[in-house]
């Protein structure tokens, strides 16, 4: 390997934020995504927010064809992917006026001036090249590259055709932007060496236009300088780069070899959840069946057909799948099956915004079935939190013989941080026991209750032990249907007492900051970095100000209500119209304050921050 | 060691049979159990799965393992319980409503899919749990609870169906006809890959007598053929009529005038489902409705073999799956 070293004056910065955007086709994913892990590697914590079209080839040079991809990298512990831009490379004038009010004034603007022709102005609706706009000229420090027309030179010796060179651009900014921020160029070679192996020539033609891109950066003028940004200090150990979906993927195989059970996976192909298919279709040697299924309903089913059968069995989908799922999960709890119910929330309501973020299907996870049905509800923090809690999903549904509803979101599953690798040891164990015929000449009762309030788990093939479940209510101990009146009371109470009682065996609420002041910010889900950030940053202000993350929806933790009591207030933004919220009153009768977006964006820190200084008295001076 | 020898009282649960007095679901479930003990399979390795319905009561009543679930869906849940346990005999037990409206996507992918289990389908051409309203099974102009200017809508045949999803197993038979249902339900119990078996049943609450012209004896030999593989297709009172194929069409002739070997010979093995599917389409009054083995095709991968295929392969081919090595793959890096 070639190593580089710029000769130019290099300046140490704590952290930058960059988004790379262009059209659908122009590989900004990709390139982020290469950013991320190589500033990974480099010893910086990262978070990613990739934002692109639900189209997959939207009109070409549009503004609904944009496709971006947001990095932070800093060498502190972060936990957002940034509010506003450092950086920002646009390949056209859509990705120009779609993220320009992003960047930070005097923040770097890198266009790729080959992309700004008079064709790619009317595409993108503006009348004149913005380049050349007095105000972006005045507010950033703009730096025009013939991306294009370089790129065609660079790999001009590599025969390729003028459409498959001019695909090489995104290597060669790449390359630019490498430069820019130091990083080392090794991991990409090896990923293009990997990826396009079977095609060297389009291999030498990426690494060539990576190469020049680099280049450029190191002798072009408009460049005096380059930034460097240091490793963070994270906690000693193995680290390495992941989404949240793949997180959520391995969690769940971990959680299957944890509790030495095949892992069934039933789904039916919905944006964002299909990665977690796509991941786990590739560990077959682990023992893992994945069904496509026919439609949603179907993969529900089949899922639950497979707990009956006494399998690891996992479904996924996002909000509308959902709703199709409603039904037959209400037969899950019925049944008193175990098994993991993943929801990728995304933009709703209906088909919504299939790639944009939301939260809004909280109270469906909680009520989104007919009659008295409460199933467990957790929700994973950030993109590596999803490994913990899928393990968590599956050990809560074995312990008390139910689904268990995970709710992820469209921006933890596509965001990516450093997961430090655990060790096998410090995974929890998860212990399940089927029962066999106890030949005490006594009928089998599927429906007699162990300390958890679980019932047992008895499969089919175990002798002895034959016994029918179904839909119709159950009786008490015998499993056999029942209209009794007294006995599905019974059974109402002791499904919805099953699941409280869960809040005995989680952890409690855990605070950061003070347990008591004049604020508590509470969040759950994809929100959690946005909250933390912001609630730090006042608490540095000298503000009294603490922060509540909830992992667990339903139960809730069991000091939750104390705790939100020992505020003079309680703000609770989310991505949604104020759902938590409204279960946070009724359950602990606060008067909690919302603050709701749902504009298929994740939480700006700044905005938090405003939010939560109108909320507290002055800050005192420390 | 030799199996236990079972009697079919010895599937009967405890559990009160609630069909009404008459019912055609009380032959079927005699004949289930008359046939389950010659087929030597333990009862803990049998399972039944079902809709909603009358038939899908059935269940409850079988001293195997089952399951009741929600109202279409039942060969999803058997796709889920047989591919991870193929070890397990599967039956789903399905009517006209469940199978074919409700749950006419499950039946036609699980049938397409080959899963290795067997489907009995109730037909009684009505929806009997609801009280009386009209099938996708009920003829043109039928009255009922919810058709009284008679139904518009032309009916589905849940062989033809089958036939077109290209299921390798495909049969009709007669809750009135005892001995015959017995035998279907063997052979569909036999058959690697999923078996359907349509059942005319006799609703005498909401729809008596609706298939009276299949199920009595008086009238059977003229409207039914009983179909055998590798024989011409004769009925009547005195087997004096057959079928034969002209064309693209089938038609009836009587044996005096037409020679044996111009006769339509079955063939329930071939895998082109043509000609099935012209039996398929054979209706009363026109023509005689066929009973027995439209379709019985081996040598086909079932659903349930391949993905566990795929994973003994995976474990052969790169190794038991370990999770350290699965998280160390790729790109990492160590702080100290």
């Amino acid at each position: 390997m070639q190593f580089m070293t710029t000769t130019k004056h290099v300046k140490s910065v704590s952290g930058i934020t960059v988004r790379l955007a262009g059209d659908s086709g122009d590989g900004m994913q990709l390139l982020g995504t290469q950013l991320t892990n190589t500033s990974a590697l480099a010893g910086n914590d990262v978070a990613t927010f990739p934002d692109f079209p639900a189209e997959i080839r939207a009109p070409r040079g549009t503004r609904a064809g944009v496709s971006g991809f947001q990095v932070q990298f800093a060498k502190e512990e972060i936990f957002t992917p940034g509010d506003t831009l450092d950086a920002l490379v646009v390949m056209n004038p859509a990705a120009l006026v779609t993220n320009i009010q992003d960047l930070r004034k005097g923040g770097i603007l890198i266009a790729n001036e080959d992309g700004f022709t008079d064709k790619d102005f009317k595409l993108a609706k503006v009348d004149a090249n913005p380049l050349e706009a007095t105000v972006i000229n005045d507010s950033y420090r703009l730096i025009k590259v013939p991306m294009t027309q370089l790129t065609r030179t660079a790999v001009s010796e590599h025969g390729l055709s003028p459409k498959i060179a001019d695909r090489c651009k995104n290597f060669f900014a790449m390359g630019l932007v490498y430069w820019l921020f130091g990083r080392s160029l090794d991991p990409t070679l090896r990923f293009i060496e990997n990826k396009f192996g079977k095609k060297p020539d389009v291999a030498s033609a990426n690494i060539a236009a990576l190469r020049a891109g680099w280049a450029f950066g190191e002798t072009t003028e408009a460049f005096g300088e380059s930034y460097q940004v240091e490793a963070a200090e994270l906690s000693p150990g193995t680290y390495r780069n992941i989404m949240g979906n793949q997180a959520l993927a391995w969690g769940l195989v971990a959680a299957s070899k944890l509790s030495k059970k095949d892992l069934f996976y039933g789904t039916y192909p919905i944006t964002p959840a299909s990665d977690i298919l796509h991941e786990l279709t590739k560990h077959k040697n682990f023992g893992v069946r994945t069904f496509q299924a026919e439609d949603e309903i179907s993969a529900m089913c089949a899922t639950i057909g497979a707990a009956f059968g006494g399998t690891m069995a996992v479904t996924a989908s996002s909000g509308p799948g959902i709703a199709l799922k409603a039904e037959a999960m209400g037969l899950g709890m019925m049944l008193e099956l175990p098994m993991v119910v993943v929801n990728v929330q995304r933009g709703g309501p209906s088909t919504g915004l299939p790639t944009k973020t939301e939260q809004s299907d909280l109270l469906q996870a909680m009520f989104g079935r007919n009659g008295e049905s409460p199933i467990p509800v957790i929700a994973p923090r950030s993109p590596a939190d999803c490994f913990d809690m899928a393990i968590e999903a599956w050990r809560i549904a074995t312990e008390c013989m139910v689904p268990v509803m995970l709710l992820s979101d469209g921006y933890i599953a596509n965001g990516s941080e450093p997961w430090k690798i655990p060790t096998l040891d410090s995974l929890p164990q998860i212990e399940i026991q089927h029962p066999v015929d106890s030949n005490d000449g006594e009928p089998f009762l599927p429906y007699l209750r162990d300390e958890n309030m679980g019932r047992p788990w008895a499969i089919p093939g175990t002798e002895g032990l034959m016994h029918r479940v179904g839909g119709l209510e159950k009786e008490h101990q015998t499993g056999n249907v029942s209209y009794d009146p007294a006995n599905h009371q019974l059974m109402t109470e002791t499904r919805a007492a099953k699941v409280a009682k869960i809040a005995e065996r989680i952890p409690e609420q855990e605070v950061y900051g003070e347990s008591s002041g004049d604020l508590l910010v509470v969040s759950w889900g994809g929100t959690y970095g946005a909250c933390l950030t912001a609630v730090r940053r006042c608490q540095e202000a000298g503000h009294r100000v603490s922060h509540a993350h909830l992992r667990y929806l339903n139960p809730m933790p069991r000091n939750l209500g104390d705790l939100l009591k020992s505020f003079d207030r309680v703000l609770v933004p989310e991505l949604n119209m104020g759902q938590l919220r409204m279960l946070l009153r009724s359950a602990y009768l606060v008067d909690c304050i919302g603050y709701n977006k749902v504009q298929g964006k994740p939480f700006a820190v700044s905005e938090l921050i405003e939010q939560i200084e109108a909320l507290v008295p002055a800050a005192v001076a420390v | 060691m030799s199996l236990p020898v079972l009697k079919a009282a010895d599937f009967a649960s405890d559990q009160d049979v609630r069909w009404c007095p008459g019912c055609g679901d009380y032959s079927i479930l005699a004949q289930m159990k008359k046939v389950l003990p010659e087929l030597g399979v333990p009862r803990e390795k049998i399972v039944f799965i079902s809709g909603i319905g009358c038939s899908s009561r059935f269940p409850y009543y079988m001293n195997t393992y089952g399951m009741h679930s929600i109202h279409g869906r039942a060969p999803t849940f058997a796709t889920g319980l047989k591919s991870t346990r193929p070890d397990l005999m599967v039956w789903v037990i399905t009517g006209d409503g469940d199978a074919l409206s409700i749950g006419g996507n499950h039946f036609i992918h699980v049938l397409r899919r080959n899963l290795d289990i067997n489907i009995v389908l109730f037909n009684n051409r009505i929806y009997g749990l609801t009280k009386g309203q009209y099938s996708p099974t009920s003829t043109e102009g039928q009255v009922t609870k919810s058709t009284p200017m008679g139904s518009i809508d032309h009916p589905l045949s849940p062989l033809s169906v089958a036939l077109a999803a290209e299921a390798t197993f495909v049969a009709r038979s007669l809750d009135a006809h005892v001995k015959h249902l017995g035998e279907v339900l063997k052979r569909a119990s036999q058959h690697k890959g999923t078996s359907l078996v349509e059942v005319y049943q006799n609703c005498n609450v909401f729809n008596d007598g609706a298939m009276a012209y299949a199920q009595e004896k008086k009238q059977r030999a003229d409207n039914v053929v009983e179909l055998e593989h590798g024989k011409p297709l004769v009925f009547g009172k005195d087997n004096e009529k057959a079928i034969r194929l002209v064309g693209t069409h089938l038609e009836i002739v009587n044996r005096n005038d037409v020679p044996d070997d111009d006769l339509l010979i079955h063939d329930e093995k071939d895998p082109n489902p043509s000609i099935q599917m012209m039996l398929a389409r054979m209706r009363y009054p026109e023509m005689p409705e066929p009973i027995g083995i439209l379709r019985d095709v081996d040598n086909v991968s079932t659903y349930d073999e391949q993905i566990n295929a795929q994973v003994d392969l995976a474990k052969k081919t790169r190794g038991e799956g370990e999770l350290e090595k699965l998280f160390h793959a790729g790109d990492t890096w160590v702080v100290g």
